[in-house]
């Protein structure tokens, strides 16, 4: 009996597992199918997304290929403005350091970088590591070089009026008065002092301005009085320009001088001829009414205002 | 316990006390605090030299020789000999030249800037804390044979400005702030109203306006061939005053260089663009502001209060034919701001400083001819030469002043009313002034700020391109034109406390040897004290 019903159950089991099983197979077969369709869905997907990927790499392809040659054609033209740029920087460089005539330098723009050639006829003392020269070559050519940097050492050389020295630097305007600027320089052989010209004729004239910086000489002036502002009292000169110095400060003299009935103002610049000057002890000892003859440089500042260096009592 | 907690509280202290006083030494100027003498001798004669500055006015020389025989008829015995300069750096070298040979002068007009490099030597400048304090020879003090201003009626903003560190080397003389001039004609042909309060973007778009020219290159706005609408006279005091209104590094206190900076670089590529196209320019490259002003060839004409004399149709001073000077309005007005609302202007102008000397008695005396400097009658007299600001309250409140300030323009001269305006606008932004660190080689640095500016300007003209080679190369050059490197490297070892480059003074050493044994002593105290708990355990 107890054999039966294991029997029983056993075939029992067996038949649960034929059912199962065989309802297994009929979902395998459904799903092969399905798997089968989505295979070839798939398949056409990816045909599909590898054409546009295609399409797509092409594109860019392409695009890649304009920049590129859109790059290379502006590099091209980059370097050829570059080029350009070189060489016209290397142009002015060596127009910079072509030796201008006077005529030249004349000609040439404000804050332009010139070259001269030029002697050294007289000097402001050198002071914080700087010079201020006066130059002149042989035809009249006349310059003013602004504070030029040097040693002591170059100072002591370039002080020795009839120094030549050729001079680079920067063409420049302060107040009227056309100068040299940052300049380098190179002393050079050779050696001239220039006679000052004679420019009376031009006091008060428009061209005047043509002898800047110039030596120039002045005849035959007569000392008109000075007047210091709020005061009755003339002098002959004045410390300072409004009387304000002192021989002890080593300022810098002024003194009126009249020609055809206008009064044109001299100085005597104290850096150019100090205290221990003959001049400057000849300027302290003129008197209102004296006729002398002047010479120095012709200076600019809002007009003529000539650096006097010797003044002879007629 | 307690004694023992007692001794080794005692041992910190006095360690701590030590260390504290070897931080004080440590890096200090050389300055020895001036014993006041008990009395004033007044029968030895003493002499004693002052080296004064004016701005080449004869009015100034004659308050300068009136405060000379003034002081010399109450103190018979002291004769002041004055020598006179036109240019405070001819006075800062010829002082650092004298300082080798001890010959420097009593008393001297200078800037706390150039009081920090003469401080480099030992004992050169008196401090004056003592002086100033003393009851009897001190600001009103008893004993003072005139009516000196007390400290409290010092302007206390000009008063600080001689602090260097925590001492008092100067004594301020004259202040003076910068102003801007402006044609104000112009501004209104080109079309604009002047704002309450003059901003730096206001015053580029004006200038720029006023470029345009006519087919024969003609200003249209003047006129003239000849036109550069905005002129800066000191470009130190422009880079300083912008940086420090835009709260940008220019310096620490102690030295260290931080200008080279990237506020710095864009205000300098604003500054190029306006020089490149000619509508700023400088003193230094074009001449003075108030020449340009005068002849209707500038609208906007920064320069120093001290200097509204030369500014002006009217304007006392002319530097330039009278033929040449144009009528315009002139408006006076602060510099141009970045933020309105907090405004900034440098504070600026002489200050003078006594020299020690071994003669107390002529140091004393020196002492009292700089207090004499700050006397009403001194100070009103050289204030009204030109828009500077007298420095005492005593002056600024007193009747007469008030009576000055109150005749504006009732003459061109004395009451010139630009002049008193430049004045009003430093009484009335005082409290917006300010000043830069001072420290040995900060008078460089200034210069450095100006020249970064001077060379942008130049390179814009001379068509140079703005770009990173540019400022590089601009910063080299500058840093190494002041010797900036140096003074930074200085500050860097003077903070790590490097004792290579500046050696210890002979009492630091001491300490510092003396350190290591207390700390010995400790040690062994410590030592010797458990050995005898343990023997007694």
């Amino acid at each position: 009996m107890k054999n039966k019903k294991v029997l029983i159950l056993l075939l029992a089991i067996i038949a649960v597992v034929a059912i199962v099983m065989s309802g297994c197979s009929k979902k395998t077969e459904e799903a092969a199918k399905d798997a089968k369709q989505t295979v070839e869905e798939a398949a056409e997907k990816a045909e599909e997304k590898a054409e546009e990927v295609k399409e797509t790499v092409e594109e860019k392809v392409e695009e890649v290929k304009e920049t590129v040659e859109e790059k290379v054609e502006e590099a091209k033209e980059t370097v050829e403005e570059k080029v350009e740029e070189a060489k016209e920087t290397v142009e002015e460089a060596a127009e910079a350091l072509k030796v201008l005539s006077y005529d030249e330098y004349v000609k040439a723009e404000m804050d332009s970088a010139v070259t001269i050639e030029a002697y050294v006829q007289g000097n402001q003392s050198w002071y914080d590591g700087k010079i201020k020269l006066y130059l002149q070559d042989e035809n009249h050519g006349a310059y003013f070089a602004y504070d030029l940097p040097c040693t002591e050492e170059d100072a002591a050389k370039l002080a020795v009026p009839g120094t030549k020295i050729r001079l680079s630097g920067v063409k420049s305007e302060w107040s009227g008065e056309v100068e040299i600027l940052d300049g380098t320089y190179e002393i050079l052989e050779g050696s001239f002092i220039a006679e000052p010209e004679d420019v009376t004729a031009l006091l008060g004239k428009d061209e005047l301005i043509n002898h800047m910086n110039e030596k120039v000489s002045f005849k035959g002036l007569k000392v008109a009085p000075s007047k210091v502002e709020g005061k009755e009292e003339e002098y002959a000169f004045l410390y300072a320009w409004d009387g304000s110095g002192s021989n002890e400060s080593n300022s810098d003299l002024y003194f009126n001088v009249e020609l055809d009935g206008n009064v044109y103002n001299f100085c005597v610049e104290s850096y150019l001829c100090g205290n221990d000057t003959e001049v400057y002890k000849a300027v302290e000892g003129l008197k209102v009414g004296d006729t002398i003859d002047c010479e120095g440089f012709l200076y600019w500042y809002n007009g003529a205002n000539p650096h006097i260096t010797g003044v002879t009592v007629k | 316990m307690k004694k023992s907690m007692k001794k080794r509280i005692t041992a910190i202290v006095l360690l701590v006390g030590l260390l504290l006083t070897l931080t004080a030494c440590h890096g200090k100027q050389k300055s020895v605090s001036f014993a006041v003498p008990d009395h004033f001798d007044d029968t030895t004669p003493i002499e004693i030299v002052f080296w004064a500055k004016n701005d080449t006015n004869r009015t100034q020389v004659e308050v300068y020789r009136q405060a000379i025989e003034g002081f010399q008829k109450l103190y018979p015995n002291v004769t002041v000999n004055m020598r006179l300069y036109t240019d405070y750096s001819r006075i800062y070298n010829d002082v650092i030249t004298n300082i080798s040979t001890d010959t420097t002068p009593n008393v001297c007009i200078t800037y706390p800037d150039h009081i920090a490099t003469y401080l480099t030597g030992a004992d050169t400048v008196t401090p004056l804390d003592d002086l100033m304090a003393d009851p009897r020879f001190g600001l009103g003090g008893s004993e003072v044979r005139f009516d000196a201003p007390k400290q409290e009626e010092i302007v206390p903003e000009f008063l600080q400005e001689c602090r260097i560190g925590d001492r008092l080397y100067a004594m301020p003389y004259m202040r003076s702030t910068e102003a801007l001039y402006v044609n104000e004609d112009y501004v209104k042909a080109l079309g604009y109203e002047l704002p309450d309060v003059m901003t730096w973007d206001f015053i580029w778009e004006v200038s720029e306006k006023a470029m345009e020219q006519d087919e024969n290159g003609v200003f249209r706005v003047n006129g003239q061939k000849v036109l550069i609408p905005f002129i800066y006279k000191s470009t130190d005091n422009m880079m300083i005053s912008m940086l420090k209104q835009l709260n940008a590094p220019y310096s620490t206190d102690d030295g260290e260089i931080l200008i080279f900076n990237d506020t710095t670089r864009s205000l300098l590529e604003e500054i190029f663009t306006h020089g490149k196209s000619r509508a700023f320019s400088t003193f230094a490259i074009s001449s003075y502001p108030g020449n340009f002003l005068n002849a209707g060839q500038c609208i906007f004409a920064i320069d120093s209060t001290a200097g509204a004399t030369w500014m002006g149709s009217d304007a006392p001073m002319l530097d330039i034919h009278k033929e040449q000077v144009v009528q315009f309005h002139t408006k006076v007005m602060p510099i141009p701001q970045f933020n309105p609302e907090e405004p900034k202007m440098i504070s600026q102008g002489p200050s003078v400083c006594v020299f020690s000397k071994k003669n107390s008695q002529e140091v004393l005396a020196s002492w009292l001819f700089v207090q004499y400097l700050l006397t009403n009658e001194i100070q009103m007299g050289y204030a009204e030469t030109e828009g500077y600001l007298p420095v005492t309250l005593k002056a600024q409140n007193s009747a007469e002043y008030q009576d000055y300030l109150g005749r504006k323009g009732e003459d061109n001269k004395t009451h010139y009313s630009i002049k008193i305006e430049a004045s009003e606008l430093l009484m009335k932004h005082t409290a917006d002034t300010f000043v830069t660190p001072v420290f040995n080689g900060s008078a460089s640095l200034r210069s450095a700020a100006g020249q970064l500016i001077e060379n942008t300007v130049k390179g814009a003209r001379r068509k140079q391109e703005m770009n990173d080679a540019f400022i590089t190369k601009l910063y080299t050059e500058v840093e190494s034109l002041y010797r900036l490197d140096q003074i930074g490297k200085a500050a860097e070892k003077t903070e790590e406390g490097d004792a290579e480059k500046r050696p210890l003074a002979a009492e630091s050493v001491v300490l510092l040897t003396l350190i290591p044994c207390i700390w010995a002593v400790i040690l062994l105290y410590k030592l010797w004290q458990k050995k005898k708990t343990r023997r007694n355990d």
